[in-house]
């Protein structure tokens, strides 16, 4: 199915200041299209955790939203390293962050987790050295 | 209590939202952590933290907080305070440390968000 409305957005490692910017774009945008209430706030949480990762431990990639009549969806694909253990990595308090994510508040190990506790679907593909993509879905309701 | 009433609690300066004073409060939350803030606030609330960085005025737009409170006088850049009000976001700043800015605000009624069910599970307490 073609998606009533898609747009996307490159996130750029290590940019801890725009950290954040594509989220705030994608909330507007939803709001702007009528999406509103949980939904919209759990779309809005579930990005910017993902778009964070990005920032924080992937090499740089893209986040992507499509807009379907029934559900919202968002992809955030990069360009690497890849997670060696996806069971680990999706556990509550595992995080490899660095110094500088963690004084800015973030590397609590709650991402992951988080997004699919927000989202209705979520799936992750990981590989080593090509890089890791994340699928979620928010069923309009 | 209303946003006011925490001002006065608190002995804080209004930094942005100054014509959003009376909008009433039941809830708060305080952690310098924005990803346990992310994870486990559900609702319209108040943050109190220590934090002064970008990401603080951010994580609060996306769940849609009603208030943040800088605790021990910290008072963030005036881009930060510029985003918080494009999003219309109330910014007060209080001298009181967080742990006294929380008890205060306890002691005049405001309580902590509710916590997700998960956490009965958890070995803590
Ligand atoms: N896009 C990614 N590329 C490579 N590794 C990743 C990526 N996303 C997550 N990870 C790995 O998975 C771990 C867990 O991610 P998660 O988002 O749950 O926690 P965090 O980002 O470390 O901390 P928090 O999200 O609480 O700020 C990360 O520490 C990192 O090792
Ligand atoms: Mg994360």
């Amino acid at each position: 199915m073609e998606p009533l409305f898609k747009t996307s957005y490159e996130v750029a490692r290590a940019d801890y200041t725009s950290a954040g910017r594509a989220s705030a774009d994608i909330k507007r945008r939803l709001k702007q299209l009528g999406v509103g209430g949980d939904v919209l706030r759990r779309v809005a949480v579930a990005s910017y955790e993902v778009e964070l990762n990005l920032v924080i431990h992937s090499l740089g990639g893209e986040l992507e939203l499509n807009v379907f009549p029934d559900a919202v969806q968002l992809v955030s694909a990069d360009r690497g390293p890849g997670i060696p253990d996806l069971a680990m990595a999706m556990k509550e308090g595992y995080s490899t962050a660095n110094d500088e994510a963690r004084s800015l508040g973030f590397g609590a190990g709650m991402g992951l987790p988080n997004m699919k506790r927000n989202a209705d679907e979520f799936n992750i593909e990981s590989t080593v050295g090509v890089g890791t993509t994340i699928t979620m879905r928010f069923h309009l309701a | 209590m209303t946003i006011a009433d925490m001002v006065r609690i608190l002995n804080a300066k209004v930094l942005i939202g100054a014509d959003k004073l009376d909008t009433p409060v039941y809830t708060a939350c305080c952690s310098d952590l924005m990803s346990d803030v992310l994870a486990f606030v559900d609702e319209k609330t108040v943050l109190i933290t220590g934090l002064t960085n970008p990401h603080v005025v951010r994580t609060s737009e996306m769940l849609d907080l009603k208030c943040l409170v800088f605790a021990r006088g910290k008072i963030p850049t005036q881009d930060i305070l510029e985003s918080a009000e494009e999003q219309g976001l109330v910014v007060i700043a209080t001298k009181l440390t967080a742990f006294s800015a929380c008890g205060v605000l306890y002691e005049n009624g405001l309580r902590g968000v509710p916590v997700p069910e998960e956490w009965d599970s958890r070995e803590g307490g």
